[in-house]
């Protein structure tokens, strides 16, 4: 009882900071299952009307598209990241010359840039290239803004493979290309999922760089595209929850189903091991 | 003698040859390993900084031809008093990452490891707001800082005060944001020092039971100084990260209300897509680019420093 009584304020400050993480969630999943004349009516039931139908209102409007969108926008410049990217960090993290540090230097120094920096340059670049306002657009600047945190991740990975594998080989006769694609490439798969989920993750939420080069609703992304409900959604506080919680549903999938991947990718360039 | 010399030669001339056209054959495929990332990376982030710097001189809206303005951008900028507030306010957003997001990420971690039931629960949940969108944050947080049907409002109610704008109020909006900041990073920093927690040997807290610590000293004894490594880190991950903010504050005020929660990255974004003032937003752009720069330097240079100092 004593030992409960001494517990008391653990479990307050840990409830606490469970309903400070937890409740915005739960708010928006139980408003997404009202009508509107319910939701004015309470605004703050929790879960006491289970309607589907500003679902169903949200797939009309166009969600499917922009889920498409995103989902391909994302996959074909994460897979590029991850090729690109590990082609890159084998002469980086195992061959010995001149530029190898400068050159490595000026990859990684992409990681504090502000996109800013480099944001109008960019839109006048794919308007030069008749790319604006087409998810081609998005492509070019989603791989070069991935590769630095990529190129970090693969060549650590990379430095703790053993030379001896790479040896014996090269006495076989084998490339370097031919010991890249068969022996470095299988030994990286842990890092490259860390990098395919880190990569994922941050492209699927990006904003900037689709607001800037996307206009018109067919190839907006699934970000751009909840910002677009905003505004037509104004007064349908469900409708733009329904549209908020659909969007939020594939990450809270994937981690409940692996949250230690997850994490570990999320975090892939700060924590190691 | 004569020809025993020229053989010689000949064998050296050979042998520099061949390793002529082995480095030649290295440089080569280290070209081809490199080229795909090195040509992307470029055409999308050194040109555009470098196009970025050139711009910031000249006057363009954008469509017709630049006038070249030499720095006057820049003197613009420095008697710009919206520039100033932006830059406070991104000065705010660093010292809220580093002395409110850190801490609570410790306490959030240290929760992790209470003798206490639903750990598992606690931590599946904590860890939420990390995953979610920050488009989707940004519009979930306006309705529940709404003036009349936010639950931050009854909740200010309850405590008997009055209704707050938060958002539409030059003196809370950044308040109500920054929170929103708080909210969505904290897990981040609760994972980075979960990581570190779980490194820290089991022996030396149970030496320091033997010893009589009790909870507080075992925490200021033991944890905070082996937890020194992970603050740093996480102290340079927060403030690189803050000076790039923007998504937020563009979605839940846009930078209002009278550019109150503006920050360099909203008022660069405006002047250049919505006023099509191009070479002056490349100057803000530019002085973007030269923060995060001279930070990161520092940062290392103090890092390094303490490393050789053998600190930590």
């Amino acid at each position: 009882m004593v030992q409960s009584l001494r517990k008391a304020p653990l479990y307050l400050v840990g409830l606490l900071l469970l309903v400070f993480t937890g409740y915005p969630f739960v708010y928006m999943i139980s408003t997404s299952l009202k009508d509107q004349s319910t939701f004015f009516e309470k605004p703050f039931a929790i879960f006491t009307s289970i309607k589907l139908g500003n679902y169903a209102d949200v797939f009309q409007m166009g969600l499917t598209r922009y889920f498409l969108n995103s989902i391909l926008v994302s996959v074909v410049a994460v897979v590029a990241v991850m090729l690109i990217a590990a082609l890159a960090s084998y002469p980086l993290s195992r061959m010995k010359f001149r530029l190898n540090r400068g050159l490595f230097l000026l990859f990684i120094s992409g990681m504090m840039l502000p996109i800013h920096a480099t944001l109008i340059p960019i839109f006048k670049l794919s308007q030069d290239m008749g790319l604006y306002d087409s998810l081609l657009a998005l492509i070019g600047p989603y791989i070069a803004f991935s590769l630095p945190i990529s190129i970090f991740i693969l060549t650590q990975f990379m430095q703790e493979i053993p030379k001896s594998l790479e040896e014996a080989a090269k006495i076989d006769g084998c490339s370097h290309f031919g010991i890249f694609w068969r022996i470095m490439l299988p030994m990286l798969t842990p890092a490259l999922m860390t990098v395919f989920i880190y990569n994922f993750i941050h492209l699927w939420n990006e904003f900037i760089f689709a607001l800037v080069l996307v206009s018109s609703p067919e190839n907006m992304t699934l970000p751009l595209g909840l910002q677009d409900f905003y505004g037509e959604f104004s007064v349908n506080v469900p409708g733009l929850m329904a549209a908020l919680s659909l969007a939020s549903l594939p990450m809270l999938v994937v981690y409940l189903f692996s949250q230690e991947k997850v994490v570990k990718g999320l975090t892939g360039g700060a924590v190691k091991g | 003698m004569e020809t025993a010399e020229v053989t010689r030669r000949s064998n050296t001339a050979r042998v520099m040859a061949g390793t002529k056209k082995r480095n030649v054959r290295k440089a080569v495929t280290i070209g081809l390993f490199t080229a795909p990332a090195l040509i992307v990376y470029l055409v999308y982030v050194v040109y555009p900084i470098l196009s970025t710097l050139s711009y910031s001189f000249y006057s363009w809206d954008g469509t017709s031809d630049k006038t070249f303005i030499g720095f006057d951008n820049y003197i613009q900028l420095f008697n710009d008093t919206i520039f100033w507030t932006s830059l406070t306010n991104n000065v705010w957003v660093v010292l809220t990452s580093v002395f409110v997001q850190i801490p609570l990420g410790m306490i959030m971690a240290l929760m992790l490891f209470a003798p206490i039931r639903g750990i598992r629960l606690f931590s599946s949940v904590y860890f939420l707001p990390f995953l979610m969108s920050t488009v989707a944050i940004g519009l979930l947080w306006v309705y529940m800082f709404d003036p009349i049907n936010g639950i931050i409002n009854q909740l200010v109610n309850v405590l008997g005060f009055e209704n707050v704008a938060w958002l539409s109020d030059d003196n809370t909006a950044m308040i109500a944001i920054l929170l929103v900041v708080v909210w969505q990073f904290s897990p981040f920093y609760m994972i980075l020092f979960k990581a570190a927690m779980v490194g820290i040997a089991e022996e030396l807290y149970e030496s320091a039971q033997i010893d009589g610590a009790n909870s507080w000293q075992k925490f200021f004894h033991i944890t905070l100084p082996l937890l020194m490594p992970t603050i740093v880190s996480s102290s340079i991950l927060a403030i690189v990260g803050s000076l790039k903010a923007f998504d937020i504050f563009y979605i839940m005020t846009g930078g209002g209300p009278n550019h109150a929660t503006e920050l360099m990255g909203t008022y660069m974004f405006k002047q250049a897509f919505i006023n099509f003032n191009m070479g002056y937003a490349s100057a803000i752009a530019f002085i973007m680019f030269l923060i995060a720069l001279v930070v990161t330097v520092l940062i290392q240079v103090v890092d390094y420093n303490r490393k050789k100092k053998g600190a930590f």
